[in-house]
């Protein structure tokens, strides 16, 4: 069965990111990140509501499970390989404002697919990040297959790979874990467990409570993680990134966290889910919880937080500026990358 | 120079591209210890070791996934799916991501991967062990596909094939495999361009457009024709995506007659695409209506052998059908 993050030691008390080797500025670090994508996601809905953008998928409540586990990779040597929620991954592995919005908005800059693809379909070869579509399940075993490149190579690289529960249903999930398995490769296998596939709670999903469970099927570790705690999803993760660094094989990581959100902004929510149930986690969320962290820490105080708050919003509306003037792509575009010859 | 069969060819290719090139790799079901069911692989996972030529899990989604995972990160992969009717398992993987990387990253990341799979019937495999799968491939932007029928060709465009800087299905007619031997060049004098169809008889009456298996039918009901005085022009079309439309086009401004000639069921099949691009680009050299000679529009090739044989276009029926062509 898999490992609970009770059982995990929460070291350090009142400084645990100390005790988790994270100083102050990583922590602080993290907890921007966590706003910014946030803040970038908050302007996508005013800007989908207003009329002046088609669509929304939202990384609201999962800033946590993203940015922690990231958090415990190093940008540029490991490769994540994320899914449509991912914010806080890509903006840790280098995407910045700008490159959201610009893809937001499926402008010709957009440095992920030059507005081909919807938004928060992330890649860029040069900061590790992989180009992923949008059928949920497949990246899974990219990961494996960029994993066991690291292996041939002798290199203790290391992969992280993201979805939600909903994708675990998927056989290319299984696919993965098993070839993740058999050949002990560095793969993360990190799970947002949401609660919800758009509408279909987990227990008409699967009839366990925990999927990290399914692990002890595959041969590897699997670990329940409070996925709105920051630094309970960042313990995990680097607990794992040094296991898979030893050769010592994947691990799951189920983080189990919620979606304030609707699936996205073409989902009525109220249809499948009570607003109470939204308000009860609303008040778990992670970024307020991780804020009175750094307080009682004494790492943030209310005019460093105000500071952050201004660089966030700064930078946010620096880049629905930018964005909103960015050119479109070029019909000409249409053709272009569909064989090497077409792309030099 | 050697005498090679088919499955012989395909065996070379892969031994010498993987020793020219370090980071060629083969990986499939069986391809490793037991050296593939149609031992394509015989011998490498001896020479070259376990991790360059793996034996997967029963996982066409694993073998085509995991292999664009390695050509990602700098491998040139090279899948094996034991039959091409199980290539659909992976046709998620084929289609929705190994042909859209290069795409949807907008050039950033490409996928040079090729995925090999013993292909149509005659061999009484039934309907999991025959089916022709072209047709569903060459549909797909950013996919190439490839479908030789002879030794040199299978040989020749493999190793093209491994080289290749996109995604390439290599779909190789299994009841040719060991039908005949040729004279097969080795190394870089054995390559062939993908794309370019072979000429492989001339003719002034008909033209024949065929491919894998069924070339060979053809140039038996070519062959029956002749004795009667019809004269059938045979162009092997080799690779179908992108396939070489200039050669068949001067083939039928010659001839003004032309048929595809096909093994897959007829609707939908690839010759439909061949017969209607000829029919667009020269209407006005066409004497006789662009004909299609295919299989059935059955779900797949039944096992028992006179049903095979019902479905198979065989010389007879070719050369009826040709015949027909020639004198409308």
């Amino acid at each position: 069965m898999a490992t609970k993050t009770q059982e995990l030691t929460q070291k350090g008390g009142q400084h645990r990111h100390r005790a988790l080797g994270l100083s102050d500025e990583a922590a602080l670090r993290i907890y921007e990140v966590m706003r910014l994508a946030r803040a970038i996601d908050e302007r996508m809905w005013l800007i989908n509501r207003q009329g002046r953008a088609p669509f929304v998928i939202s990384c609201q409540g999962q800033e946590a499970a993203q940015v922690g586990s990231a958090a415990a990779l190093e940008p540029k040597k490991d490769w994540v390989v994320p899914y449509y929620r991912d914010a806080g991954v890509a903006l840790w592995f280098g995407m910045t404002a700008r490159d959201e919005m610009l893809q937001f908005l499926a402008r010709k800059e957009d440095p992920n697919s030059a507005g081909r693809q919807m938004p928060r379909h992330y890649g860029s070869r040069e900061r590790h990040i992989l180009t992923t579509g949008s059928p949920v399940g497949a990246q899974l075993l990219h990961a494996a297959g960029i994993a066991l490149a690291s292996k041939m190579r002798g290199e203790d690289a290391v992969t992280a790979t993201y979805f939600g529960e909903g994708s675990s249903s998927q056989g290319d999930a299984h696919e993965a874990m098993n070839f993740a398995a058999i050949h002990k490769l560095a793969v993360l296998f990190i799970c947002e467990n949401n609660g919800y596939a758009i509408s279909v709670p987990q227990n008409h999903q699967m009839a366990i409570k925990d999927l990290a469970d399914r692990a002890a099927g595959y041969g590897f570790p699997g670990v329940v993680v409070d996925g709105n705690d920051v630094l309970a999803v960042y313990e995990a993760a680097h607990e794992a990134v040094k296991r898979a660094r030893r050769g010592e094989g994947p691990t799951l990581i189920e983080a189990k966290t919620y979606r304030i959100t609707a699936h996205s902004s073409d989902d009525d929510d109220k249809r499948y889910r009570q607003a109470e149930e939204v308000a009860l986690w609303r008040e778990k969320e992670p970024i307020p919880r991780f804020a009175q962290y750094l307080r009682q820490a004494r790492v943030l105080s209310e005019e460093l937080d105000r500071e952050i708050s201004d660089r966030v919003n700064r930078e946010v509306d620096d880049a629905t500026d930018y964005a909103e003037s960015a050119p479109d792509p070029s019909p000409d575009d249409l053709l272009k990358h569909v064989y090497a010859q077409e792309s030099r | 120079m050697a005498e090679r069969t088919l499955v012989q060819a395909v065996r070379d290719a892969l031994a010498e591209e993987m020793e020219r090139d370090p980071r060629v790799c083969v990986l499939g079901e069986d391809v490793g210890l037991k050296g593939g069911v149609f031992k394509a692989t015989e011998g490498l996972q001896a020479r070259f070791g376990p991790e360059r030529v793996m034996d997967t899990p029963l996982a066409e989604s694993s073998i085509v996934a995991v292999a664009q995972g390695l050509a990602l990160e700098g491998y040139r992969p090279v899948a094996e799916i034991q039959f091409a009717d199980y290539s659909f398992p992976a046709f998620n993987q084929i289609v929705n991501e190994v042909a859209r990387i290069r795409y949807r990253s907008n050039g950033d990341f490409g996928c040079p991967l090729v995925i090999r799979a013993p292909t149509g019937g005659g061999v009484r495999g039934g309907l999991y062990h025959s089916q022709s799968v072209e047709a569903f491939y060459c549909h797909v932007p950013g996919l190439k596909v490839v479908l030789p029928s002879t030794p040199a060709d299978a040989k020749g465009l493999l190793k093209s094939a491994v080289r290749d800087p996109d995604p390439v299905i290599f779909l190789e007619p299994k009841k040719l495999y060991r039908a005949g031997r040729e004279e097969v060049a080795e190394g870089d004098g054995a390559l062939r361009r993908l794309g370019e169809a072979a000429l492989v008889r001339a003719g002034r009456d008909v033209t024949a457009i065929t491919y894998g298996y069924l070339r060979v039918v053809t140039l038996q009901a070519a062959a029956r024709l002749q004795e009667e005085g019809i004269e059938v022009e045979v162009v092997d079309l080799r690779t179908l995506r992108p396939w070489d439309v200039e050669t068949c086009l001067g083939s039928v401004r010659r001839t003004g007659r032309v048929a595809v000639v096909y093994e897959a069921n007829r609707t939908g099949g690839f010759g439909a695409e061949v017969a209607a691009e000829l029919a667009e680009r020269c209407f006005e050299s066409l004497d006789a209506p662009v004909t299609r000679l295919a299989g059935p529009d059955v779900p797949a090739m039944p096992f028992s052998p006179a049903l095979e044989q019902a479905f198979l276009p065989d010389a007879d029926r070719i050369a009826a059908g040709l015949r027909r062509l020639a004198r409308f």
